[in-house]
């Protein structure tokens, strides 16, 4: 079975997302330690809320340079909302150092008519992905933040979908197995279940290359 | 394009969906968790339980129903009624909540707005208004006053001035009750709706007052609501929620169609 790890580092509700992801047949660990990272095939990192107090949280519980080595690695990754913001340098909000994984920085949303950002909205495709198999173009995903990642310069490539809301950000990215969305799937219905499987499937694809079979994992 | 959203609220008591006027009178209407879902399959945007059992011991049960929700139902769940501390709030969140709706607690103590919101964020963080004119009906020049405890209490709090004080101590949305309008079918109070929309930057969710999609489109065009709520138009089968947006839709109102939902 299909290992996913989520990291919980009390930056908000995991019931929803554990129960979509066990939905589309994966089983979840909750990762409070690196050592729980063993033996998984993927990793969802969520999270709701400001930059500063999330990394304080992360790197409070050693989860930081297990997160880069996942990521550098090439494994499965899944940012949702702060998660994808985390991916960047920093973040207007509080000035906190985030992970740096990718050039940019997490910035107030620009001509926004209200704020927060709360509601379901259209999510505009720039190229098609697996993530989004199965959905429609332009299917409507629940968000709720003020702030959203601005991708520095050389990651164009980066950008999957942008949605607008006064000014347009980017709400959904991918490079190689690392991915991120501003929307919360697990909140967003149908379409949402959809995205999380269609995650679910590249990490068991990701864990189980064609011809080889995997051995069992010792010792939970 | 961002959608209005239409949220059915559910008043909860012991664990259980309840129907009453007023908080007096209440019959049994069903399981949370089952109704929840329900309303998300015909397109409800979100959902909001307002817990009105002021038992104590009441707040386990609460979170076994929130619990329960939050497996079933993959829309958004505010919960109001009865949080008064951050623990308390993280208890709710910790259960499958996405959101906390705080009225009197907040009237009270504003401070408790300001911690919730540096510890969950802005986004987490509703202020519910219960707002009442102060004049006659058609003089809302007076303006309108703050009520607690479901109407039973004044506050003295100028409306407006406490929709601005709870969005900057940290409140990401407020919550519009017209007492004047709630239970009467009148319609929504657009004026009041209108004069906390002007003010604040935050979305504002109408309530209090429907009895039909027209009034939904009025929330929304003459209130400038970003949501708007509604009880017992839903609970009631009068209207389902695909037939409001419909006729959201066909005003020229954005909203999120569901597909198999269709009036």
């Amino acid at each position: 079975m299909t290992r996913i790890a989520v990291v919980d580092y009390g930056a908000g509700n995991l019931v929803s997302i554990e129960q979509a992801l066990a939905a589309a047949g994966a089983e979840i660990v909750l990762v409070r330690r690196a050592e729980a990272l063993a033996d998984a095939d993927a990793m969802v990192v969520p999270g709701v809320g400001a930059a500063a107090p999330a990394m304080a949280r992360l790197r409070r519980r050693g989860l930081e340079a297990p997160i880069l080595a996942w990521i550098a690695a090439g494994r499965p990754f899944l940012g949702i909302c702060l998660g994808l913001q985390l991916l960047f340098d920093g973040s207007d909000e509080d000035d906190a150092v985030t992970l740096g994984v990718l050039p940019g920085r997490t910035v107030r949303l620009a001509d926004a008519p209200r704020l927060p950002h709360i509601g379901w909205n259209q999510v505009e495709r720039r190229r098609a992905h697996p993530l989004f198999a199965g959905i429609e173009d332009d299917a409507d995903f629940y968000f709720v933040h003020s702030y959203a990642a601005a991708p520095g310069p050389g990651t164009d490539d980066v950008i999957l979908a942008e949605t607008a809301h006064g000014g347009r950000f980017v709400s959904a990215i991918a490079r190689g197995s690392l991915a991120g969305v501003q929307f919360h799937p697990e909140r967003s219905g149908s379409d949402g279940l959809r995205l999380l499987a269609n995650f679910v499937g590249l990490a068991r694809a990701a864990g189980s290359p064609p011809g080889l079979t995997r051995a069992p994992a010792l010792a939970r | 394009m961002l959608r209005v959203r239409v949220i059915p609220c559910l008043d909860v008591a012991d664990g259980r969906v309840v129907k009453g006027t007023r908080f007096v009178d209440l019959t049994d209407e069903g399981d949370p968790p089952e109704l929840a879902e329900r309303y998300a399959a015909e397109g409800a945007d979100e959902i909001v339980y307002l817990d009105i059992d002021a038992a104590p011991g009441g707040r386990g049960t609460l979170l076994e129903v929130v619990e329960r929700t939050a497996r079933r139902a993959f829309v958004p769940l505010t919960v109001g009624g009865g949080v008064r501390s951050v623990t308390e709030m993280r208890d709710v969140l910790r259960a499958g909540a996405d959101k906390v709706s705080f009225n009197t607690a907040a009237v009270r103590d504003p401070g408790l707005v300001r911690r919730c919101a540096r510890r969950f964020g802005s986004q987490a963080v509703v202020v519910a208004i219960d707002a009442r004119r102060r004049a006659g009906p058609d003089d809302p020049g007076a303006g309108w006053e703050v009520v607690v405890k479901g109407g039973r209490e004044a506050t003295g709090l100028d409306a407006l001035a406490w929709a601005e004080l709870a969005v900057a101590a940290g409140a990401g949305e407020l919550l519009v009750t017209s007492i004047d309008r709630d239970g009467t079918g009148a319609g929504y109070d657009t004026v009041l709706l209108r004069a906390i929309a002007d003010r604040v930057q935050v979305p504002v969710i109408a309530s209090g007052g429907a009895s039909g999609p027209d009034d939904f489109v009025a929330a929304v065009r003459d209130g400038g609501a970003s949501a708007v709520l509604a009880a017992s138009i839903f609970h009631r089968r009068r209207h389902s929620i695909a037939d409001v947006k419909a006729v959201m839709a066909a005003a020229g109102i954005p909203v999120r169609l569901v597909a198999g939902t269709a009036a």
